[in-house]
């Protein structure tokens, strides 16, 4: 399915969660939406019968200069096409809703997002740091991160 | 003499067992956090992290040609794997062509590291279930592989091999003879291995109908390669997103079929990895004939400066799919540098999949997944 | 070279009160005769954390085989007198590396084995999880430097660890 059809048929069915479609530069391309209703567009991407997206690929927050976004890549075993999902968040207090029910390999994903970058993932089921120690402070994915002088002792 | 004391009336409770980090079965340093009900498990929680390292911030922090080392350290046991997923995702941002010989040379490292490194899995997963000589055997097979790469390479483990462009040598006079001795050599051991344990009355009695995971399970879940192919999902990404020479060469993708037991178990998922070492050896033969000459590097900048977009990448390793998810501002740095690893969404299944097993099932399923650590944790 | 007398030479017959010339004696203070057996049978604890550690394993594996020097792996720390840091060793981890350690019996050797437990590795400039070198974390006998080192470099380790052993001295008293 092309990437523009898909970006219509969202946009029929959400209005204006649907923000934009970015295709040049972007392999696959990426359908941007507002953050509130992405668990919701996550759903009809993979039940719809004519997309049927029911592999997450790779969920990874990212840090743009101003912002913060959080990027899926979506894949179909049936149809066997690619898309991508994007939703901007603001780079303070970042929160979207937790996607973890619609495809549960997102799970692991959300918590490495969180841990790394401190997106708040609301209605996950676990939400805890999973490769940094519990009580490391700070994200260390963010542009302005400073690394710390010593961690229990140890210099860094 | 009969005790006087009911059944019911006796004192129980659950233990709460650290599978530490340090343990032999764990495929490095996992740790598993064990409730049990005497000896069957009631939760197994996996607690990773013990290997993270920042790969992804240093990523942001070195050039495009300065993180292939980084690669390798990402799944050592398939580092040319690594190595050229980072090259193609690269090229394909931006947009580089790779002379044909080096495609080829890329192949045929990849295939060999992919029958050294279900070597290992296969070795390692023995040695788990109490058998130590096919892990004996296993690594005799791999020092002659290890000695193919040091003479293309100069390093046995981590080879930092491959360019943007291409390989950064061309392969030594006699490379290609002694990769023919090799696979005639290797081709019948296979059937030795499965004399020697694959059908094995305890050993199969120890993995089939363990772990079962269902094909729909498996794909929601993330599961990719041989674990996904294990369930019986016919999907392999060097026949389905074909990338490099593979088109080119014919070979059959390996599916559980539940010759054991339930399909989708712990057996399904190690006979996928025997058979696709079969696989390798048959895409090494054609590979090997079919290499044409020519140059082995493309003309890439001294400072190469990739213009910018997004790009996600994603290749068939041994332990599943790993993607380079590349965001490049125009700067010779990358902006963002996502690794996804076939390992650490392999690990999301595993507390749901554990449900009720003993506790000697646990390290049959961790081998069984054949994860690896620093793939899990970058 | 035989010692056997050579032929038409004549044997002069055992002084009394000696063993006479086919006895087997070993002459020796107290300290050689341990450190030859603690240096002859150095088993050690399977600590492979990355690389460093399958480098670990094919050491002691088929082609160098690590069980001719008496080194065979324990996977329980109270069992073994070596441990060998093999790989990057984390914050994290940090811990409870030093917790195995402090597990071991005495006496207990360490070798560090390779760039990462040396002293962080390539993840030295850059990385912020890194403990940058075990030897901040427990004492170092021997440091084996490679990315990963070869079997033959972990073997000389060993051997040099041997050395090191050799020359222990274990009953003198402390002055």
């Amino acid at each position: 399915m092309e990437p523009q059809a898909l970006f219509d048929a969202v946009k029929a069915k959400f209005g204006d969660a649907a923000l934009e479609l970015q295709v040049t530069g972007f392999r696959p391309a990426f359908v941007v939406v507002a953050p509130a209703s992405i668990a919701d567009i996550a759903r009809f991407l993979r039940d719809d019968p004519a997309m049927r997206f029911d592999s997450l690929m790779c969920l990874s927050g990212v840090d743009y200069k101003d912002r913060f976004a959080v990027a899926c890549h979506l894949y179909s075993m049936r149809h066997r096409h690619a898309i991508g999902l994007k939703a901007y968040l603001p780079k303070e207090n970042p929160l979207l809703p937790s996607m973890d029910a619609v495809w549960p390999a997102a799970n692991f994903m959300e918590r490495e997002t969180y841990d790394l970058f401190g997106i708040v993932f609301e209605g996950s089921k676990d939400l805890r740091r999973i490769l940094l120690p519990e009580d490391w402070e700070g994200h260390p994915l963010r542009k302005d991160y400073k690394y710390p002088d010593f961690y229990h002792g140890i210099k860094v | 003499m009969k005790p006087n004391v009911p059944v019911e009336a006796l004192h129980t409770q659950e233990m709460l067992i650290n599978m530490g980090p340090q343990h032999p079965s764990t495929h490095g340093v996992l740790r598993v956090i064990l409730r049990t009900d005497g000896e069957v498990v009631v939760n197994a929680r996996p607690d990773v992290g013990y290997l993270h390292r920042g790969l992804e911030k240093i990523g942001e922090r070195v050039t495009y040609a300065q993180f292939m080392p980084f690669t390798d350290r990402l799944d050592y046991l398939a580092a040319m794997n690594c190595n050229c997923a980072w090259a193609w995702a690269v090229e394909n941002l931006a947009g580089i062509e790779v002379p044909e010989r080096a495609e080829y040379i890329r192949v045929i490292v990849c295939e060999l590291n992919r029958i050294s490194s279900h070597l290992i899995a296969f070795g390692s997963f023995t040695a788990d279930m109490g058998a130590f000589t096919p892990f004996l055997y296993s690594i005799r097979e791999r020092e002659k592989v290890n000695d193919l790469f040091e003479a293309a390479c100069g390093n046995r483990l981590t080879y930092n091999y491959a360019r943007v462009g291409g390989v950064s040598a061309d392969l030594p006079q006699g490379f290609l003879e002694k990769t023919k001795e090799f696979l005639d050599y290797f081709e019948p051991k296979i059937d030795e291995y499965n004399n020697l344990i694959s059908y094995n009355k305890i050993f199969v009695h120890r993995l089939a109908n363990v772990a079962a995971i269902s094909a729909d399970n498996a794909v929601a879940y993330g599961l990719t390669g041989p674990n996904l192919r294990g369930s019986g999902v016919s999907f392999d990404l060097r026949r389905d997103e074909p990338y490099s020479v593979y088109p080119k060469l014919e070979f059959d993708v390996c599916v559980g079929t539940g010759e054991r037991g339930v399909l989708g178990d712990c057996f399904d998922r190690y006979m996928v990895r025997i058979n696709e070492m079969r696989q390798s050896v048959r895409i090494l033969r054609q590979a090997v004939a079919q290499i044409p000459e020519g140059p082995v590097l493309a003309k890439v900048p001294r400072v190469f400066k990739p213009a910018a977009g997004e790009v996600y990448f994603r290749s068939e390793c041994p332990r599943g799919e790993t993607g380079f998810y590349i965001i490049s501002d125009g700067t010779g740095n990358p902006s963002r540098l996502k690794i996804r690893a076939g390992s650490f969404v392999t690990m999301n299944i595993f507390e749901t999949v554990t449900r009720g097993l003993m506790i000697a099932d646990i390290v049959a399923v961790i081998g069984s997944f054949d994860i690896i650590l620093p793939e899990i944790d970058r | 070279m035989s010692r056997e007398p050579a032929q038409g030479a004549v044997v002069p017959p055992p002084a009394p009160g000696s063993l006479g010339p086919e006895a087997h004696v070993m002459v020796g203070n107290a300290d050689m005769f341990v450190n030859w057996s603690r240096k002859s049978s150095l088993w050690y604890l399977l600590f492979a954390t990355a690389c460093c550690g399958i480098e670990l394993m094919q050491t002691g594996a088929s082609r160098y085989d690590l069980d001719r020097f008496g080194a065979v792996f324990r996977a329980s720390p109270r069992q073994s007198d070596l441990m060998i840091v093999a790989g990057t060793v984390t914050h994290k981890m940090a811990e409870r590396l030093k917790r195995l350690y402090d597990q071991m019996p005495d006496p207990k050797f360490v070798i560090s084995m390779g760039s990462c437990a040396n002293t962080g590795g390539p993840f030295y400039k850059d990385s912020y999880c890194v403990v940058k070198g075990v030897d901040l974390l427990v004492p170092v006998d021997v440091y084996v430097p490679g990315c990963p080192p070869r079997p033959e470099a972990l073997i000389d380790g060993i051997l040099q660890l041997q050395k090191i052993i050799e020359k222990k001295r274990n009953f003198a008293k402390k002055v």
